[in-house]
């Protein structure tokens, strides 16, 4: 049998738990039970029709897992000639083992044993039928043999299904226990007396050929719910296909490794009366499996233990239930009584679930996945990804729908009725007195008053500032900023400082830790704008025993509204004696004169006391540092919390207690984000209040206390809820545990000891290290007299003895120098101070290459490597016309490429000037703004970049203030000037990784000839999405490195968010090699690099290109003022002040020696090493060496071999770029459509086109607007030359980028992204003519429409789904309803919604005009009104132009409700809203004033 | 930081020198000062840069953007802290530095106005003064004994911090009075004598003993550790024809001697220089020959002239120089040469005409200077030979190393190719518990080098006394 070695993969970076995986999802329902084989066939049908959705590995063969859930197909059985009892007396389900006899013998031996201790009989084995010969490589070689089950020996269904739930538990734990061989291929697909899942790591078309069982007339089911998986990665992992035993899921949980964590301290107070003991079925979650089988394993134990389906999966996945949601407050409290039971398992997903009698689905509280359903009128119900998997008769359909965020909707096939969401939570909300036993038990601590005085200050003040090493920047630069914007304070320019492990000077343990953020695999959540699924509130209690049985005590809970303490709650939280809180206070100190041993102890000492203290009842502990003096340092606090934590999660403690932190080293961001990470329910920073109080008692800051602590706790929570947003998570409960960190310079065993087996990629520091700076900072703190004055540690910014910082004055002027004069050997003195630095700072530092010196005659010549440079993605807005132009002028004199940034590009400058230069960036970005991307700019460009993340805040959105919004900018973005821009968080249309190939697909077909490029900053799992990235058809994939520069991030962004770009594109070149998937694309990486010697690192690590973004920068002038965000930039390089601008005086000729000296680096680097050309190193790792020649005790902790590991595969598979991405753009229908429009392109005649049209009809209007833009820009062809006419179900960006004078008309229904980047066309969609339903009560087109349109026009005659109009810029639509967060950051154009609409409408609108039919005279509780205005519709104008939309709606799709509504006008305009954003308001009537000025100008001169 | 965007608004505005029909007239310092209001507005034209190039320039690592930030504010107590923590006598630097800050300042390069670093650093230190923020230290002390050899700004920076540190120290200065090249070489109308009396006075209370007028040719006994900052006193000489000639006298002899007859003390009659009535040339373009400018003129002599060797460097910007250099070579026009001066540059002194023993003037050659092949300057004479009319002359043309006999010599110290004090990195010389600072291991430079360096050293010191039981 093949060794799987990558499993676990102790060589490299790779590591199996990072895989992701996103898919289609399906599910086929007779809402009567009827069963037939019809249900099986479509079912599989649907999910061929999702092909796209899933993906194959790099044999094109191996499919990433398909399967299909069934009820028991009984009479099947009973053909096949296995006599069993009747239906539901036995059961059955598919088992997968290894091929060897031998090994064989042994699961079934165990499995034996355990079916005849529950007294059951394994009363057959049937061998089942599979077709192996159709598989790929990779499937193939680790096919297991396929098995059926049947059970029997219990005549009671409900009990005979629990006891084979007791089989299957107790054998995949014993079969845990046995050796690798076994257990790897070991798998129970299901085992059940209702229904039985087919599945396989195959593709969705192999299903129904791999097993022959799904096609046998006879197979029959009333329901079906079918999977297609599109991992990152193409590993053998036949069991990780879907469906799971209950449930199929298309999302990501983000939060598992928390939920995993906290279920594991739960199982000790998981009994319950109907399955009794648990211990021996535990762990209840099986262990190496994937996110959605966890959260599958957990629903699975509830609904055994006695919990209905939908109780379960409201408990699991509960909505949003904070006061901006309209829902009943029974269902409130209903949420909040589980919520103190289980953290959410949160994440985007799609759920669709069964248990062989009632089947149903649901979404996340965001609705981050689509899910479409269609009610027939013969009962027949379709839940899937996509409509239009399955064909109906129009007139056969009675409704069509979508589930919406954090909704269920449910069938019985018993009873055959359909329950709908109002209902099913109703009954919920309704089984107990939830709301009075909160109200009986639950302390809100907001509510609790003391009458003692509490102090701020603190006795020996300044030796703890210094104990605790705060420094001046600390109490300056964040604490000051804080407590007076009440927001942390923003910086620039990313970071260029050593990692905390290279560092020579002590460090606090926090700063060792990076935040781990979402990118691609699930999207990270707008924290401000998307404010109503956010919650901080936490819980602070005993979780008391069964809790599985309700009961009101299980609420006795302190409640906080956020997790961080004031001095005045944290004394009340310890004094509380009401209803018998208990708590004790335990010392997180050392002696600091016995070291490392004396503070290994101490951790001992305090896993142990807090063990005790459970055990006696305490409701909660105290970490508390207070107290040190000179004998007592402080442990760090994240090391103590910790371990206690883990500690008592391993002894089954953890959920009996809630642990508190007070501590003096906290103060920023970041640490609370660790603490609670870690696992504490609460910080009181003690030492950052001391600070505050001595700001106040100084009058160095003009705020009373209360106000400094309210600003202070203020940017401390909305810091948290960046870093929780940042990796798609919206609850702190889900967060608190979740240790989505990694660290960076920590050695493993520390790790494991402490930290739960965090991730440190290159070893490091263990207790020695830590006792070592603890013992510093204590003896510089107490063991000497102490300065006035704090030191500034020169960690913002540069100072002689602080941190060092890599670019300093010596490297920026000596290289400003050297390009300036043109001098080569100046250079070198450039390359020399920074290769040779006296201290390391980045981890290249510690690398060098082996010598075999050739003459230099032989290498390639510097114009060839100098191809491979890049300028990075900095927009014009955040740098000035000047800088930007001037970097596009030098990249295309050198043939490399400069990016636009996410600010769109000037159309002049894609002609190239007179005297041959041009200012064409070649590389056009697209970012999550969508800023000025059209159809012009898209083919203008020789490769296509999608910012997925920002090395410096990775997971973050951006926003451009209006001040910096003048006419040209605007009019690049095509927004208004004065208006604020926002980007989101996230792209609305990559929530998954099978959402960003369909971009890849769009981007792809409307500019076939450029490259499409992602671009990924460096983390831990970054590899595995590249991986995914590259399955999802990207020729590029950028990796960039986390110190990277940027024009405004949060401080704590710059610092704590990504990894150094060494470990990323490391652990990327080693899992794309392992995935025989580096041929295909090309690697690029960035950050901090400066000189040759980089470059040539970055080569062996894996990178064909390069980018320079920083370096590029100062070459034009810029020196480093870190004030980019303030707009002050005094050397015209990050202004838009025209004053400052003129202090410009870069020239591109600098930029182009610049280039050439590096160029020639790299070839002299090249010649040393005996290379001729750079392709030869790329990927070679064995060529480099560990540098010898810096000492320091820390440095030898250090361990480069996983950084440096090389893995088997590469001897066999390409690494570097060999081979061109199949993009399957061949046949797409737009091909026929151009040839057929062909007399409208070209001669601008009126033609007009009929077609039909399928869900696997993707961007269909994308490539034809492609053509048409390279001919006419954006004006496109003149008004209604082209029509086209579709009949059926569009796929997913239906006229995406749609240019003017096309007018696409379609009948019947679309999907997702229709009219995405709209370019002035005309779309649109109603249903068809023989449908029956009511146009204006059905969902017809899917999520995420016109997002970053430009202009154009939208009709649709039905509903559609969440976030219609996000970022659109200025086109016009008109849609029957919409779902939540309609208008979404939207700056331009109109909309108007003849219907309901969803939650959080206009949330972060800056621009544009909505109106809204407010039927229900509801609207202002659905409207998000942080940035809008709502009002009647007064004012004549817009009374005409609503009319006129309405009209027009009308006569593109005759609808029948504009017919009502424009019939008797007078009635329904006065039902109308006007959502008008304050901002658009203040400009719209400037506009006017302006327009009257002129008017009256024009009168007088008449005159 | 101060106001973000106050480098916008306000323009650099420096205090200026008093008029020169008045400041001629007496040796008072010759800057003025600027009201409160703004001296706050000037500090908050600091823009905090991310990569302080101002900061970094300077020999001492003064903290510019903190303590512009605090003057800013109105912190002026605070300020004064934290210039103290780098910069022990701001009084001085803020004077007489020739600010390599200010060249290095961010708004130099933007604007060509960089923010005035060195006014306000004086400003501070005389608030400080003023405010009474200057306390006298009374440290614990620890029982050693440190020697500092010279009390000029190395010397008494080494003193000061060892002082402080608990050290009992005992400055010997030659002459009569402490303060070396601050008291004797920089003329009164830079820097007025009462500021180094009162620095040396409150070092005297903190319990610094200085022993004047004690010349150390041979190390004193009794101390612990001896720092040795005897600065590099041996003058540049002009060995040409007529050198001998009455009229012709070295720089620091004259500018010492004017500040001798300032503070009351008798110079012999027949050593008198006075320039009065006379024609002064004064050869080499440097800061003491402008000093002597400044002098001659208060002397009222009948004409100054300065010459240099050099070509005349470009007015504003040389591009020979760029940004952030500490000394770019441009043409620097000091308070003495707005006071009255021909000066004239690309002129080697050939030889100097006399009368009977008597200097009456110097015959010089215009020169021209070029790129040689090894890239360096190389000088070229063109013939063209003219007399310039003189009465005195004075030679500043730099310094070459400390004065050998005595000191040096009797202790054995190791002196490099330039007859430096060869010393390590921690300052050590070549003799065991012997350290040497400032210009004597150096040669000639800046007094904020010569502080940075006496700091340095007593930290030496102190580590290496700390590590050593006696």
């Amino acid at each position: 049998m093949k060794e799987r070695s990558h499993f676990n993969n102790e060589k490299g970076l790779y590591n199996f738990s990072y895989e992701h995986d996103a898919c289609g999802v399906g599910m086929l329902v007779n809402i009567h039970g009827g069963k037939s084989h019809e249900i099986v066939e479509s079912a599989l049908k649907v999910l061929e029709n999702m092909q796209h959705r899933g993906a194959e590995g790099a044999d094109n063969k191996t499919g990433d897992g398909a399967g299909i859930l069934l009820q028991i197909p009984h009479e099947f059985i009973l053909l096949q000639g296995i006599p069993v009892p009747e239906k539901g007396k036995y059961g059955t389900g598919l088992l997968f083992l290894p091929k060897d006899e031998k090994l064989q013998d042994v699961v079934l031996s165990i499995l034996i044993e355990e079916i005849e201790k529950e007294g059951l009989n394994l009363m057959h084995l049937r061998k089942v039928p599979v077709n192996s010969s159709i598989l790929g490589a990779d499937a193939h070689s680790t096919e297991p043999d396929v098995r059926q089950l049947f059970i029997t020996g219990c005549t009671d269904q409900a009990l005979l299904e629990k006891k084979l739930y007791l089989v299957r538990k107790r054998v995949e734990k014993k079969i845990q226990q046995t050796e690798a061989v076994i257990k790897q291929d070991f798998y129970i697909v299901s085992l059940s007396t209702r229904s039985i899942i087919y599945k396989g790591m195959l593709s969705s078309m192999q299903l129904r050929h791999y097993f022959p069982d799904l096609t046998n007339n006879y197979f029959t089911s009333g329901l079906a719910l079918v999977h297609s998986r599109f991992s990152t990665n193409t590993f053998p992992t036949w069991s990780l296909a879907q469906p799971f035993r209950l449930l199929a899921h298309n999302g990501e949980i983000n939060t598992v490794r928390g939920n995993r964590g906290w279920m594991e301290a739960r199982e000790s107070v998981l009994n319950s009366p109907s399955l009794g003991n648990i211990e021996d079925i535990c762990p209840i979650i099986q262990p190496g499996m994937s996110d959605s089988a966890s959260l599958d394993n957990v629903l699975e134990f509830l609904v055994a233990s006695g919990m209905s389906l939908p109780h379960a999966m409201a408990m699991l996945v509960p909505e949003s239930f904070n006061e901006k949601n309209p829902i009943s407050e029974d269902l409130k409290a209903f949420y909040e009584y589980h919520s103190i039971l289980m953290e959410p398992w949160d994440g985007p997903a799609a759920l669709l679930f069964s248990d062989g009698r009632y089947a149903g689905g649901m979404l996340d509280r965001n609705g981050l996945r689509p899910a479409r359903y269609l009610i027939t009128k013969d009962d027949m119900m379709v839940v899937a990804s996509e409509v239009g998997v399955m064909d109906f008769e129009a007139n056969q359909i009675k409704e069509k729908g979508r589930l919406q965020p954090g909704k269920i909707l449910l069938v019985d096939t018993e009873k055959g009725e359909i329950y709908y969401d109002g209902e099913l939570k109703k009954q919920l909300a309704d089984a107990k007195p939830y709301r009075t036993w909160l109200a009986n038990n639950r302390v809100e601590l907001d509510e609790l008053k003391s009458g003692r005085k509490i102090e701020h200050k603190v006795a020996n003040y300044d030796r703890l500032l210094r104990a605790f090493n705060y420094s001046r920047e600390d109490i300056e630069k964040i604490i000051i900023p804080m407590s007076s914007t009440g927001a942390e304070p923003i910086s620039s320019m990313g970071n260029d400082t050593p990692l905390a492990v290279l560092s020579s000077k002590p460090q606090i343990l926090y700063n060792y830790f990076r935040q781990q953020f979402a990118q691609v695999t699930n999207p990270p959540i707008d924290p401000i704008r998307e404010e109503l699924v956010m919650s901080l509130v936490e819980y602070i209690g005993a979780v008391g025993n069964n809790i599985l049985v309700p009961d009101e005590m299980h609420c006795k809970m302190v409640k906080l509204n956020y997790p961080i303490l004031s001095n005045t709650q944290l004394d009340i939280l310890c004094n509380i004696r009401y209803k018998g809180f208990n708590s004790l206070k335990l010392p997180m100190l050392y002696e600091v004169a016995k070291g490392k041993e004396g503070l290994r102890e101490a951790i001992a000492h305090l896993c142990k006391l807090a063990e005790q203290s459970v055990t006696e009842g305490v409701n909660y502990i105290i970490l508390s540092d207070k107290n040190v003096d000179t004998k007592f340092a402080p442990i760090p606090s994240l090391l103590a919390l910790s371990a206690i934590h883990h500690h008592l999660v391993s002894v089954h403690k953890r959920v009996q207690t809630a642990l508190i932190v007070e501590t003096g080293e906290m103060r920023e961001v970041m640490h609370a984000a660790l603490l609670l990470g870690y696992g504490a329910s609460a910080i009181n920073p003690y030492m950052a209040f001391a600070v505050l109080d001595d700001l106040v008692k100084k009058q160095e800051i003009q705020l009373n206390y209360e106000t400094a602590e309210k600003n202070y706790i203020k940017s401390i929570c909305k810091g948290l809820f960046k870093v929780m947003s940042k990796m798609g998570i919206s609850t702190i409960r889900s967060y608190r545990g979740a240790k989505l960190f990694e660290a960076v310079g920590l050695s493993e065993d520390l790790s494991r000891a402490y930290f739960g087996g965090t991730t440190t990629a290159i070893g490091g520091i263990g207790l020695d290290e830590i006792a070592e700076d603890s013992a510093a900072l204590h003896h510089e703190a107490f063991g000497n007299d102490i300065d006035d004055i704090l030191p500034n540690k020169g960690i913002y910014s540069y100072r002689k003895d602080g941190e060092q910082h890599a670019w300093n004055p010596e490297t920026i002027s000596t290289l400003q120098l050297a390009t300036r004069l043109g001098s080569y050997k100046k250079f070198k003195e450039y390359s020399k101070i920074v290769d040779e630095k006296e201290e390391p700072i980045f981890v290249r530092d510690f690398l060098e290459f082996k010598r075999n010196p050739i003459s230099i005659d032989k290498v390639e010549p510097a114009e060839n490597i100098m191809k491979r440079f890049v300028t990075g993605a900095m927009s014009y807005g955040s740098i000035s016309k000047e800088a930007h132009e001037t970097m596009a002028m030098a990249m295309n004199k050198i043939k490399g490429r400069s990016n636009t940034g996410e600010g769109g590009e000037d159309a002049a400058r894609f002609t190239p000037l007179e005297n041959g230069l041009s200012l064409r960036s070649a590389i056009k970005q697209v970012a999550s703004g969508r800023f000025g991307v059209t159809t012009e700019y898209l083919v203008n460009a020789d490769e296509i970049q999608i910012k997925i993340a920002q090395g410096a805040k990775p997971g973050e959105g951006g926003q451009l203030p209006g001040y910096k919004v003048d006419d040209v900018i605007a009019r690049t973005r095509h927004s208004i000037p004065g208006i604020s821009l926002i980007s989101p968080p996230p792209h609305h249309d990559i929530y998954s990784i099978e959402d960003l190939a369909q971009l890849i697909f769009d981007l792809k077909n409307v500019n076939p000839k450029a490259e499409i490029s992602v671009k990924l900053v460096s983390e831990s799992g970054v590899g595995t999405i590249a991986a995914g990235v590259a399955k999802a058809k990207a020729d590029r994939i950028v990796i960039s490195g986390a110190e990277g520069g940027t024009g405004a991030s949060p401080a704590s962004s710059i610092r704590y968010a990504g990894l150094p770009p060494e470990i990323g594109l490391s652990e990327t070149q080693q899992t794309l090699v392992i995935n025989s998937l580096r041929g295909q694309v090309t690697l690029q990486t960035d950050g901090q690099i400066k000189t040759g010697r980089d470059i040539v690192m970055m080569a062996m690590l894996g990178a064909e290109e390069y980018g320079f973004a920083t370096s590029a920068l100062i070459v034009l002038g810029c020196v480093m003022m870190r004030k980019c965000h303030m707009n002050t930039c005094p050397v015209g390089v990050a202004t838009q002040d025209e004053e400052l601008r003129k202090r410009f005086h870069g020239k591109h000729e600098y930029l182009v020696n610049f280039f050439n000296y590096l160029a020639e680096e790299v070839r002299e680097h090249l010649a040393e090493m005996g290379f001729t050309k750079l392709d030869d190193i790329i990927g070679r790792t064995d060529l480099i060496v560990r540098r010898t020649s810096y000492t320091n005790k820390k440095f030898e902790t250090l361990n480069f071999s996983r950084l440096l590991h090389m893995p088997e595969q590469a001897s066999t598979t390409a690494i570097h770029h060999v081979a061109k991405q199949d993009h399957n753009i061949e046949s797409v229908k737009d091909r026929e459509i151009i040839i057929q429009a062909s007399p409208a392109i070209q001669a601008l005649k009126e033609v007009s086109l009929d077609y039909t049209i399928a869900n696997t009809d993707r961007s269909v209007g994308a490539m034809l607007s492609g053509v048409i833009a390279s001919k006419y820009g954006n004006d496109g062809l003149p008004d209604d030359t082209l029509n086209i006419k579709f009949k059926g179900s569009a796929g997913q960006s239906f006229g995406a980028f749609l240019s003017h004078g096309v007018h696409f008309k379609l009948e019947g229904e679309a999907n997702d992204y229709l009219g995405k980047g709209l370019s002035g066309g005309r779309i649109s969609v109603m249903p068809p003519i023989r449908s029956t339903f009511i146009a204006e009560e059905n969902t017809i087109a899917g999520n995420t429409l016109l997002y970053g349109a430009t202009s154009g026009q939208v009709f649709i005659n039905g509903r559609v789904g969440e976030r219609f109009c996000v970022r659109n810029s200025g086109a016009t639509a008109v849609v029957e309803g919409v779902g939540d967060h309609c208008c979404e950051y939207m700056t331009g154009g109109r909309v108007v919604v003849l219907g309901s609409t969803g939650r959080n409408f206009a949330a972060g609108m800056s621009g544009g005009v909505a109106y809204v039919w407010n039927k229900n005279n509801d609207f202002d509780y659905f409207c998000n009104m942080e940035m809008v205005e709502l009002s009647l519709i007064e004012e004549n104008s817009y009374r005409k132009e609503l009319h006129e939309l309405i009209r027009m709606h009308y006569y593109y799709t005759g609808s029948k409700l504009a017919k009502t509504m424009l019939d008797s006008w007078n009635k329904y305009v006065d039902q109308f809203i006007q959502i008008v954003p304050i901002e658009y308001k203040k400009v719209l009537q400037e506009e006017q004033m302006k327009k009257l000025q002129q008017k009256i100008a024009d009168m007088q001169r008449d005159y | 930081m101060g106001n973000p965007k106050a480098f916008l608004t306000i323009n650099r505005k420096e205090a200026g020198y008093r008029p020169v029909h008045d400041r001629v007239n007496d040796f008072g310092e010759v800057e003025q000062t600027l009201n409160t209001s703004d001296r706050m507005k000037q500090a908050s034209r600091c823009m905090d840069c991310g990569v302080p190039f101002c900061h970094w320039a300077c020999p001492l690592g003064n903290k510019q953007p903190e303590w512009q930030h605090l003057v800013y504010m109105g912190k002026w107590k605070e300020a004064y802290q934290v210039l103290e923590s780098t910069c022990d006598f701001p009084e001085f630097t803020g004077r007489i530095c020739p600010a390599p800050c200010e060249k290095s300042c961010v708004l130099k390069l933007s604007a060509d106005e960089p923010v005035t670093i060195r006014e306000n650093e004086v400003s501070i230190a005389e608030r400080a003064f003023l405010e009474g923020y200057i306390k006298v230290h009374h440290p614990e002390r620890n029982g050693k004994k440190v020697a500092v050899i010279g009390s000029g700004p190395a010397g008494l920076t080494a003193a000061n911090r060892l002082n402080r540190k608990g050290y009992l120290v005992t400055v010997f200065e030659k002459n009569e009075m402490a303060g070396g090249l601050l008291r004797y070489g920089i003329p009164n109308f830079k820097l007025a004598k009462n500021i180094v009396e009162r620095r040396i006075d409150l070092m005297r209370e903190e319990g610094v003993i200085f022993k004047t007028g004690t010349q150390i040719d041979k190390l004193p006994e009794g101390f612990d550790a001896y720092c040795i900052a005897i600065g590099a006193e041996v003058p540049r000489d002009l060995p040409i024809e007529g050198r001998n000639l009455k009229g012709i006298h070295f720089a620091m002899d004259y500018l010492s001697q004017q500040n001798r007859l300032l503070e009351g003390i008798e110079v012999a009659s027949g050593k008198l220089i006075n320039a009065k009535g006379k024609k002064v040339l004064v050869i080499g373009g440097g800061d003491t020959g402008s000093d002597c400018v400044g002098t001659a003129n208060r002397q009222k002599a009948s004409k100054v002239t300065q010459i240099e060797i050099l070509e005349k460097p470009p007015v504003g910007y040389n591009p020979a120089t760029p940004w952030p250099t500490m000394y770019p070579q441009v043409l620097k026009t000091s308070s003495s040469h707005e006071e009255g001066c021909e000066r004239r540059w690309s002129l080697t002194s050939c030889r100097f005409i006399g009368d009977k023993g008597i200097l009456k003037g110097v015959e010089v050659e215009e020169v021209t200077w070029e790129t040689g092949e090894d890239g360096r300057m190389q000088m070229q004479l063109t013939g063209k030979k003219e007399i310039i009319e003189a009465d005195l002359v004075f030679l500043a043309m730099g310094f070459v190393h400390p004065v050998q006999e005595g000191l040096i010599k009797s202790s054995k110290l190791t002196i490099d190719n330039r007859k430096n004090i060869t010393i390590d990195k921690s300052f050590k010389s070549s003799v065991s518990n012997v350290f040497a600072c400032g210009d004597a291991t150096t040669g000639a430079s800046l007094v904020v080098k010569a502080m940075a360096a006496g700091r340095d050293t007593a930290k030496a010191i102190d580590s290496y006394l700390s590590s050593i039981t006696l």
